[in-house]
């Protein structure tokens, strides 16, 4: 088991704490993780990612040239991270932000449309980073999902009030993508 | 505390030093290190300490200093420009043998450079990047879970010798998280403090920093922080030994880079090769007793760091030119890859 995740987007869609429920879950299913920010001269509004890896042996560098997984919430993500993918790596695209298409030989393209899913199924459009982790671990389950769900909440701890929403919005993603989802695997 | 948390290194350096008795810190913002006082300007105040914001690095060294004389366990962070700034007071404070914490979450050089991570800040540290004989303790942790416990260890260490100790990190260990576990700190009992300047109360007159204009006098302070250092060579080296015991190259990294070098052991392994890996933990006191005997061993040495050659300097001299010192490094806050690493290792055991 060896992961490393690379989510990027605009600063505000709730990149870095996406990153930090993935890594959480990671840590309580007895993985090492580690979770390394964009912290470039980069301003409000601005683009936000972070590396996220989750292995069973010691991590050495926290930062990753070939990542198993892209999530790409916006366009200029999309075209920054997703040439790097390893072969058979997964590609997530956030097909409400996302209307280019996107061609690699060897990986597997799958799409979320997270922010029209947190708006009008959730009722919440802060939540589509959650949407969007739920559809990551439905497209590829790296890990449980009940550990996913156990890792928000740990990471809401003092903030009670928001966990059902985020519940909901892990398991709304997770459903679309365990129900067929968007996929498409490039050809060689 | 003993569940495990995710945390981030900078945050885990500050609550380690509030755990570690810490009472006061001093600091300027400065990327990458600027939770360490964040965190400290929440954290501090609930334990009856202070944390002030200084109008400037070499106000906060300097207030580093008055607090020292007073007995308390005392901290400053910064990075890069800012330690070059306090330069001057950590001369003072060696001479005048305050225990202190300095941490560097160093990033690329020079001048103000950029706020990637990097180690070009060794000599800085190591050398003495202020004037004078003197010596810091420097270690050089290279996990978060590390932070915690060499921050313990480095207020330990500090007022064991009452000399100021540097923690030399870079801004990949501040910003990344990793999971961690605090542990209470457990060292052997201290010396009390009786140097510590609290109020006369009727007491003889006590003197911290004290001025010697006349030369032999000098020359005597110096050979008596001399002795100290000796001592510490002696006493406090950490290293850690990775990889095959008998290797075919011996890979030699601190900090961040030995986490690379554990990747490049374990990927070496598949391919059959032999390699071993010596990270310091303590950059001074050195193990240079341990490379030099390693470095014998296997017949040559490949140093990596994250800068032009710095630490490679001290690894020569341990091995006192009897063992090939080959050296690979990348500079500017630029991370060298396994990859790169793996294949400078085949040149060269090939």
């Amino acid at each position: 088991m060896h992961n490393e995740i690379i989510i990027g987007g605009f600063g505000g869609q709730g990149i870095l704490f996406l990153g930090k429920v993935l890594a959480t879950a990671g840590m309580l299913e007895g993985y090492h993780v580690s979770w390394f920010p964009s912290y470039g001269p980069e301003m409000r509004g601005g683009t936000a990612n972070c590396t996220v890896i989750i292995s069973d042996q010691e991590i050495g560098a926290t930062i990753s040239d070939h990542p198993h997984i892209v999530v790409a919430m916006n366009e200029p993500s999309l075209f920054r991270f997703a040439p790097s993918l390893k072969e058979g790596g997964l590609l997530l695209i956030n097909s409400s932000l996302v209307e280019k298409e996107y061609q690699k030989e060897g990986i597997e393209i799958a799409k979320i449309p997270a922010n029209q899913l947190a708006g009008k199924v959730v009722n919440n459009p802060k939540t589509l980073n959650m949407v969007v982790l739920g559809a990551l671990i439905g497209y590829r389950p790296i890990l449980p999902l009940s550990q996913v769900h156990r890792a928000l909440e740990e990471c809401l701890a003092g903030k009670e009030g928001l966990i059902e929403k985020n519940n909901q919005a892990l398991e709304t993603g997770w459903q679309y993508a365990c129900q067929g989802g968007v996929t498409h695997v490039s050809q060689r | 505390m003993e569940k495990k948390i995710l945390m981030k290194g900078n945050e885990a350096i500050a609550e380690a030093a509030v755990q570690a008795g810490c009472q006061l810190y001093f600091g300027y913002p400065i990327t990458p290190q600027t939770e360490i006082s964040e965190y400290l300007s929440q954290r501090l105040p609930e334990v009856g300490g202070v944390f002030l914001q200084a109008e400037s690095e070499v106000a906060a060294i300097n207030m580093v200093y008055g607090a020292s004389a007073s007995g308390a366990r005392v901290m400053t962070s910064s990075s890069g420009p800012g330690i070059s700034l306090k330069q001057e007071g950590i001369s003072y404070l060696t001479v005048a043998e305050l225990p202190c914490v300095i941490v560097n979450m160093s990033r690329g050089g020079p001048g103000l450079g950029n706020i990637q991570p990097s180690q070009s800040d060794y000599f800085q540290a190591v050398k003495g990047g202020g004037h004078g004989d003197y010596k810091l303790i420097v270690l050089a942790p290279s996990s978060v879970q590390e932070l915690i416990t060499l921050t313990h260890r480095a207020f330990y260490l500090a007022d064991k010798y009452r000399n100021p100790v540097e923690i030399l990190g870079d801004g990949m260990l501040g910003q990344m998280m990793e999971p961690v576990v605090f542990t209470k700190p457990q060292f052997p009992p201290l010396p009390s403090k009786d140097w510590a300047i609290k109020g006369k109360n009727g007491r003889e007159r006590k003197v911290v920093g004290r001025l010697t204009l006349e030369a032999q006098a000098l020359e005597e302070v110096n050979l008596r922080l001399h002795r100290k250092y000796q001592e510490i060579q002696k006493n406090e080296v950490l290293f850690e030994a990775f990889g095959s015991p008998e290797p075919d190259l011996l890979l030699v990294g601190f900090g961040t880079t030995a986490r690379i070098l554990k990747t490049v052991v374990r990927e070496g392994e598949k391919k059959g090769l032999k390699l071993g890996l010596i990270r310091p933990i303590t950059l001074f006191p050195f193990p240079r007793d341990e490379i030099n005997r390693l470095a014998n061993q296997a017949g040559k040495v490949l140093v990596v760091e994250m800068n032009l050659g710095q630490m490679v300097e001290d690894v020569r001299l341990s091995v006192e030119g009897r063992v090939p010192v080959f050296f690979y490094g990348r500079t500017g806050g630029m991370i060298p890859t396994a990859e790169t690493i793996l294949s400078r290792v085949e040149q060269i055991v090939s």
